[in-house]
């Protein structure tokens, strides 16, 4: 273990010592010291982050054993170059959407910002965690923080969309549940790295149930990812939140996506024996399944903000199409992509309230939730101390939307094209094949996703001629400084991975390479090392 | 004692999965209710079924399998009192939903007859 390890554990123990803390100096009067908390604990998050996903690539993974307990047996907390890299964009997209909400959103309701930092908890320790029981604890933990978030700012459409969002993720909890007790239930284990060095000794009477419990554990998953058909909640939840919370529920879906992609090449990767390559296929289908559902979704949609949602599902949709490829030149490529993909989808949720400012809709929305929290509506000079207004708000307004656009749609020059570049060319060389013949799968996806590319093309361009162009009688809306940084600094990131490509391809390669190899994790979770052999000994 | 077990799993989870697709609120709760109860007996049952086993292992513990698994007990605490509290969470939204949509409908409006 290297001197870093204690760090592993920031990420989890920062936000609930933040969120809690704030929940004691709740108040007017305390208004804005919770808010700078807020967004000081999120900026040490990403600096955290930073550093950890500086240590990761070095190769080494690092394994925090809660109260130093041995590995099998205790809780463990891994870091290796996937999860380093979900942290980081979850935290950078998490300070994007708070320094947004400080502009009006955050006092649209009670404890916003503990409950944001409840959420950065839960997906903090998604992320980290190598054990199933322990994921089961901090996904229950971020969706309730996101049961109140989606409920932010309160409202009929939030609470009919959030009624539905509860329900479905409730019952997904259950399949969960039944799922790692099946899997408990075969192997005797729930430790991650424990249960990938079981599967393959599994006795092949036994080897349907543990399949059955894997599948009904994916179920959970891949509702959460917004797989068809699980997904119809999705676009209308996403609609409904407020922006900022629309903005970190980007990130969410691709919790389901991280574990679908990390459990199934952990478990069932080319070692697994009989199992190997478990779900690959389905994977595969479904993935193309949701992409065309979420083209079909972006055409048809007439509100930006459900445009978005469609969008969100399109990107899960690759991931885990590209994760049913089983390739590692496609991982890297998927990982890439959901990089951009994410960024882009967080940045696009902020902007829709902004351009939809001017219309009338949108103002009619704001008023009527002012309302039913029961305050008032706040007069524009108390409003104008918290930022000054930007000059020339449509320029910028527009220049933000044609770069979201670029980014989902994946055009070049930004991000999104080099993604979907780097996925398909690999799809499209397969190293695995001899004489380097192209699979029907590499086909199907190049053809699905140059077609949802292109849908996605078309209905942005059909938003941004109908906002932008196309509605004479509609006021410039007021947009303050504080509002716009974010999804410039958003933007800023693509464009960043773009201009850095290099690097960040090859840290995606690494990552990739060593989620397709995972007997390094088993034996680095598994190896208890010096230090807890001793506490262990005597 | 497994068979009863199972029956018992299996009418809890059948009647929880019908009242999940009933339109009204108070019933998908029930529902809910129900399909937790069913699947924290099925945590139990995985860690297979024993009566009077002793949990824990003393010092000199001898054969493992005299003993019950004391893991799925600790987990299905854990599952009772998560499932607990996301109920409690669901059912103020039930109660939100009631005041501002005026009926008990899981989507807000009377469906048009």
């Amino acid at each position: 273990m290297s001197g870093a390890s204690g760090l592993v554990i920031g990420p989890i123990l920062l936000p609930l010592l933040a969120g809690a803390g704030m929940l004691l100096l709740n108040g007017e009067r305390h208004r804005w010291i919770v808010a700078g908390l807020n967004v000081g604990a999120t900026f040490a998050l990403v600096g955290i982050a930073a550093i950890l996903l500086e240590i990761s690539d070095t190769g080494t993974r690092d394994v925090y054993r809660l109260g130093n307990w041995p590995a099998p047996f205790g809780i463990v907390l891994v870091l290796d170059r996937l999860s380093a890299l979900m942290l980081l964009l979850t935290n950078i997209l998490a300070l994007a959407s708070i320094v947004y909400s400080l502009a009006r959103w955050h006092r649209a309701g009670a404890h916003f910002h503990s409950l944001f930092q409840f959420l950065l908890m839960g997906l903090n320790g998604a992320f980290l965690t190598g054990d199933l029981f322990n994921l089961f604890v901090f996904f229950e933990l971020l969706l309730a923080a996101s049961y109140g978030l989606l409920l932010h700012g309160s409202g009929l459409a939030r609470v009919k969309a959030g009624l539905h969002y509860i329900v479905v993720n409730l019952a997904a909890s259950l399949l969960f549940l039944i799922g790692v007790s099946l899997i408990y239930g075969v192997t005797g284990t729930l430790n991650m790295a424990d249960l990938a060095a079981r599967v393959p000794a599994v006795a092949a009477e036994s080897r349907g149930l543990l399949e059955a419990g894997a599948g009904v554990l994916a179920v959970a998953f891949l509702l959460k990812a917004g797989m068809w058909p699980l997904n119809f909640w999705l676009p209308t939840a996403y609609a409904a939140a407020s922006p900022p919370v629309a903005s970190i529920f980007a990130i969410l879906t691709k919790v389901g996506v991280y574990i679908v992609l990390r459990l199934s090449l952990l478990l069932f990767g080319e070692s697994a024996g009989a199992s190997a390559g478990f779900g690959r296929e389905f994977l595969l289908f479904a993935g193309l399944a949701t992409i065309l559902f979420g083209a079909v979704g972006t055409l048809a949609s007439q509100d930006t903000a459900r445009l978005g949602g469609f969008s969100v599902l399109i990107s899960s949709g690759t991931v885990l199409a590209a994760t049913g490829m089983g390739q590692v030149g496609v991982t890297s490529g998927a990982l890439f992509y959901l990089v951009s993909s994410t960024l882009g989808i967080g940045a696009f949720f902020l902007l829709v309230e902004l351009i939809e400012r001017g219309r009338e809709p949108g103002a009619d929305m704001i008023a009527v939730t002012r309302e039913a929290y029961g305050e008032e509506v706040e007069t524009d000079e108390a409003e104008a101390d918290v930022g000054i207004a930007i000059v020339a708000t449509m320029a910028w307004l527009g220049v933000a939307f044609i770069g979201c656009a670029l980014v989902i749609a994946g055009l070049p020059p930004l991000s999104g094209f080099i993604a979907k570049f780097a996925l398909l060319a690999a799809a499209l060389h397969p190293t695995d094949q001899p004489g380097g013949a192209i699979p029907g799968s590499g086909w199907a996806l190049l053809a699905v996703l140059i077609l949802s590319g292109f849908a996605t093309l078309v209905a942005m361009a059909r938003a941004g001629i109908r906002i932008f162009w196309a509605s004479p009688d509609r006021t410039v809306p007021r947009v303050r400084v504080i509002e716009m940084a974010p999804i410039i600094f958003l933007l800023f990131i693509c464009a960043a991975q773009t201009v850095w490509a290099g690097p960040v391809i090859r840290f995606m390669q690494a990552a990739a390479h060593s989620l397709h190899a995972p007997a390094g994790y088993i034996s680095d979770v598994l190896d208890n090392g010096p230090s807890s052999r001793q506490a262990e000994g005597k | 004692m497994e068979l009863v077990l199972a029956i018992g799993i299996g009418t809890l989870a059948a009647s929880g999965v019908w009242l999940i697709l009933r339109p009204r609120t108070f019933q998908v709760i029930i529902g809910l209710s129900l399909l937790s109860y069913a699947v924290n007996l099925f945590i139990v049952a995985m860690g297979r079924v024993r009566s009077g086993a002793p949990v824990l292992i003393a010092k000199e513990a001898g054969d493992p399998a005299r003993y019950a698994d004391p893991l799925p007990q600790a987990l299905v605490l854990t599952a009772i009192v998560i499932s607990f509290a996301t109920t409690a969470l669901f059912l103020v939204v039930l109660l939100a939903s009631r005041g501002l949509a005026r009926t008990d409908h899981v989507d807000g409006q009377e469906p048009e007859a």
